[in-house]
Order: structure tokens, then sequence, then C-alpha cells
């Protein structure tokens, strides 16, 4: 049995917005619900339930809400769940399913992921992954975090733009290149009702706006938001039973081969996204060329830049040059990239919203539909260096 | 005037990481070496991934190192850490797949570059000596 034993018969999203103070498991029982009755089945039909990153604390709102909440609220009765940091990224809750699926662990998986950045910051200062505490806190750093926060380095922008500035002297790669990301996902959210930036940004925009950490200016990075994303991955012997046509997993990717750290890494350019996007295709006869639409992670512009390199879009080095002047991956482009608008523009529910739009285009029902979509790629980010992609059919 | 320095978030001293925190102590960057192989351990850990050798001991290295990427920080993400101000990733001179993420000092944020030698320079607090880096006395 493989990944191809699995289909995704739901999805569910609940509000989604900036600051909503609502309480993070009452937006998951929204979309936990939505995805159940998306599917076609009842919540007693729901037998295992799985989440990245499971709950955390810190930093806040990145997680609100873990197994044990979710499946207390709606009295779940489960035969297997997994929740957690330590899988492979924000796909980790997919794959983990898929598996629980296909070795018989369960029926009907439940995956969710709640964020509630928004609201947990307030009016403060985007918090930074790691949450350094102030003057006199007595705070000592350990684990990775020693190696970061002295250096006044705690967040995941930093990191990721070292590896975007490494890209930038190895392949002479541009911000009027990068900006593409940021220019097309803008372009797709502004045609999306549900996004939250939908207002028009040029060029001009982009390279006068205020830099975060070079070569990342603000709109090369996400903004915290608050919603919950929810999908049901099934058996996909039992498509007979859900509403909508399923849509099956054709192959996953979740390796990660070399050094597991932001700085250790043997090839920054490529983050870790190599790995992943190399054993996806090991597990499927097709080839880039089949993919209709791409819902590549854009918690960072340059994530989505090293995605399409790594998958074979184009050829390594070459994603600068790929993405020049935006058409390639527009929506009636070779490849259509983040036609929601992505986390950039639409909403940074982190990770998960690419799944929903990935499904939500393979029955023909997105708000930007690439027509005849038949192949969708879609990938999670770097989360503690593990990342994983999955390739879905109709 | 009297110049306070800069805060600085630091380190948790312990058993496996107080030779590189306190080796500024003696003007000397540490590192886990390998007394069989001489691999170079960093992150510390108590085995050479390369032999397997759990002799390894903390040796001091030159001090160079090669700037392998780097990023002016804009964003004020911790009150006292004032931008802008310029993180990079080290490759130290011995063994380039030992890096270090650190700030480079002594210059101007626009002159740091990619490939740019650097030497150590420590910035001590409490009873922790950070190894910051500076532009390599001589270099180009």
């Amino acid at each position: 049995m493989s990944e191809r034993a699995a289909a995704i018969s739901g999805i569910g999203q609940s509000d989604v917005g900036r600051r909503l103070y609502r309480h993070p498991l009452d937006l998951t029982i929204d979309a936990a619900l939505a995805a159940i009755e998306d599917a076609g089945l009842t919540r007693a039909d729901i037998d295992g339930l799985a989440t990245y990153p499971g709950n955390m604390d810190t930093p806040p709102g990145f997680s609100g809400v873990g197994i044990v909440e979710l499946q207390d609220a709606l009295r779940l009765n489960l035969d297997w769940y997994n929740g957690g940091l330590e899988n492979p990224g924000q796909l980790g809750s997919v794959i983990t399913a898929c598996a629980a699926v296909a070795s018989g662990y369960a029926n009907h998986v439940l995956c969710f992921r709640t964020v509630w950045e928004a609201s947990a910051q307030g009016d403060q200062g985007r918090a930074s992954v790691t949450m350094g505490s102030g003057r006199g806190s007595g705070f000592r750093a350990g684990g990775f975090m020693q190696w970061s926060l002295p250096f006044g380095a705690p967040s995941a922008a930093n990191w990721i733009a070292m590896c975007a500035q490494r890209h930038f002297h190895e392949y002479g790669t541009t911000r009027e290149q990068l900006a593409q990301i940021a220019l097309n996902a803008r372009k797709n959210a502004a045609l999306n009702p549900k996004a939250i930036y939908r207002d028009p940004m040029t060029m001009d925009d982009y390279l006068n706006v205020r830099m975060i950490t070079t070569p990342f200016c603000l709109y090369d990075c996400d903004v915290p938001a608050d919603g919950s994303t929810a999908f049901v991955i099934s058996r996909a012997d039992a498509a007979a039973d859900f509403k909508h046509a399923p849509v099956h997993v054709e192959a996953i990717g979740s390796a990660i081969h070399g050094r597991p750290s932001w700085d250790q890494w043997d090839d920054l350019t490529t983050m870790a996204l190599r790995d992943a996007a190399a054993m996806l295709w090991t597990r499927t006869d097709l080839t880039p060329a089949d993919v209709d639409v791409a819902e590549l992670y854009d918690g960072f512009s340059f994530i989505t830049l090293a995605w399409l390199e790594a998958l074979g879009f184009c050829k390594k080095g070459e994603g600068g040059p790929f993405i020049e002047g935006g058409q390639r991956i527009g929506r009636d482009g070779e490849i259509p990239v983040n036609t929601h608008g992505g986390h950039l523009s639409e909403a940074y529910i982190i990770g998960m919203t690419h799944i929903r739009e990935s499904v939500e285009q393979l029955r023909g029902l997105a708000v930007n539909q690439v027509e005849g979509a038949e192949i969708a790629l879609v990938t999670g980010g770097p989360a503690g260096l593990p990342v994983s992609g999955t390739l879905l059919r109709r | 005037m009297a110049d306070a320095k800069p805060f600085r978030l630091l380190p948790r001293v312990d058993d496996t990481n107080e030779f590189f925190w306190t080796g500024g102590k003696d003007g000397e960057l540490r590192f886990l070496r390998c007394r069989s192989c001489g691999y170079y351990v960093h992150p510390p850990s108590p085995i050479c991934p390369i032999d397997l050798s759990k002799d390894l001991a903390p040796e001091a290295v030159s001090g160079q190192a090669t700037v392998h990427t780097f990023t002016v920080n804009h964003q004020p993400w911790i009150p006292g850490y004032d931008p802008p101000y310029v993180i990079a990733i080290v490759e130290i001179a011995e063994q380039p797949d030992v890096r270090l993420m650190t700030n480079i000092v002594g210059c101007s944020p626009d002159d740091v570059y990619v490939g740019m030698p650097v030497e150590v320079s420590f910035d001590h607090h409490d009873d922790v000596w950070l190894p910051l880096f500076k532009p390599r006395a001589g270099g180009s």
C-alpha cells in the first residue's frame, strides 16, 4: 500500500482574517465540522486525527489547538492520532494521515491547523518564532537558539533571508525577480473575495516599502492572521460515500538527507526542499510538465522560488530568470502558482490554505480556476527545516 | 562618556558548551575536534559523525573565517538590539562546513559581502564571550 490508498474527501475553513479575537478552538471547530460535512460524513465516522505542530504556547498564536482539545470538544472516538512539531513540516499531518489510512489504522482522518497570530500578538510588533525575552529577565538561550539569539537573529525571516542572499550571490538573482512572487500573489488575491490583502501592488510599491532583513522587504514576508483549515483524508476505496469526487494523493515527499539545521545545512540556496522534492518524483510516473497548478509555500517569497527549482520547474539557480516578469507563474502561464493569493496576500494560515486551494482547483471550483486542472502540487514550508510536498490528482 | 554595553541575550552555559562560550577569555575560538580523524564537530556532540569516535576534545582554531552569507537586519525584533545590524553565517578557515551565525562588526553594513575574509572578535558579557567577527586585518 502507498499514499495512493488515500484521498482528500472534504475540506473546511473557518472565518479568516486579521485579529478576529475568537478563541482558536472555536475557529478549529468551525473548520472541522465544515470539512466533515463537505466530505459527506458525520463526526462518528472520524476515527483519526492529525495536526502539525500540536499545541504550543510560544510563539503566541502559532498554534492554539492540539489533538486533545479538539478530540474532547467533539467527543471523537479515535483509533489513531498524531500531533506534534517533529514531523515533515506543515504537511506532516497529511503525510502521517496517508500512512495511517494506507495501513488500515484509520478510515477517515481529520487533519487541521489553526493559527491566531494576529490576535495573540495584538498591537505589538511582530513576534519572532523564538520570542527572546528582554533585559533583566534572566532568560538564557538553549538548543539551536543559543547559536542565533545572542546575535539578534531570532526570526525565520533572518535565516531565510540569508538563504536568499546566498542565492543572489551564487546565481545573480535580483530583488526585481524575487518581487514577482509577491506581485503574483497579490494579483491572484485581488480576485479572491476571501483574501485579506487585495489592493494592487506595483513593482515600485515593492521596491520602496521598508526593508525587514535584506534582501527581504515587508512584502516578502507573511503577515499574522487568524483562522483554521481542516480536511479529511479517507480511504480512497470509500469514495462512493463522499459528497464530492475524491482528490487522490498521488505522491508525497518528506525526505531530509542533509544536516537538520538552519545554519549548517550544506546548500542554503536549496534549503531542505531539495530532498523532499526529489523523493516526491521518485514516487510517481508524473513529471513537472504534468502539473497544472502549483500551490507552493510562501511564508517568505524566496521559499517559493526555491521550491520551483527543487521541483524541477526550472533548473537549479535559474529560478530568478524563470519568474522574471511574472508571466510563467501567472494564471495563464506555464505553471500557475499560488492561485489563491498564497500566504503573502490571501492569508497566513500556515501551510494549510495551499491544500484547500489545491482541492478547490481539482474540483473545478476555485475562485481563480485553472481550466481543466487535473494535477496539483502543494508544498509546505520550512518548520524547523523539515518540509514536505504532496502531489494531488483529480 | 561611560557607554553601557549594548544588551545581549546570552546562551545557557553548561558542561557541553562551556569551552565554546568561554574560549574568548583566553582569546581562543574553540571547537570540539575528533582526536581520531581530526574532524571538527559543531554544535558540540558526544560523537564524531565521520568515524563515530567518542574521543573528542576542545581545540583552538585560528579565528579566521569567511562570510558564507549575511543579512542586514532592519526589524527591531528584540528590545536593546538596535537595527540596522549585520547577521552573518561564517565558515571557519580550518573546516568550511563548520559555520557560525554571528554579527559582523567593525565596518559599515554596506561593506559586508559574501566571501569577505573576517576574524573573530570577542564580546564579553557576564560568563560568556560571544564570538563576533570583524574584517580581517590585511584581508582584501
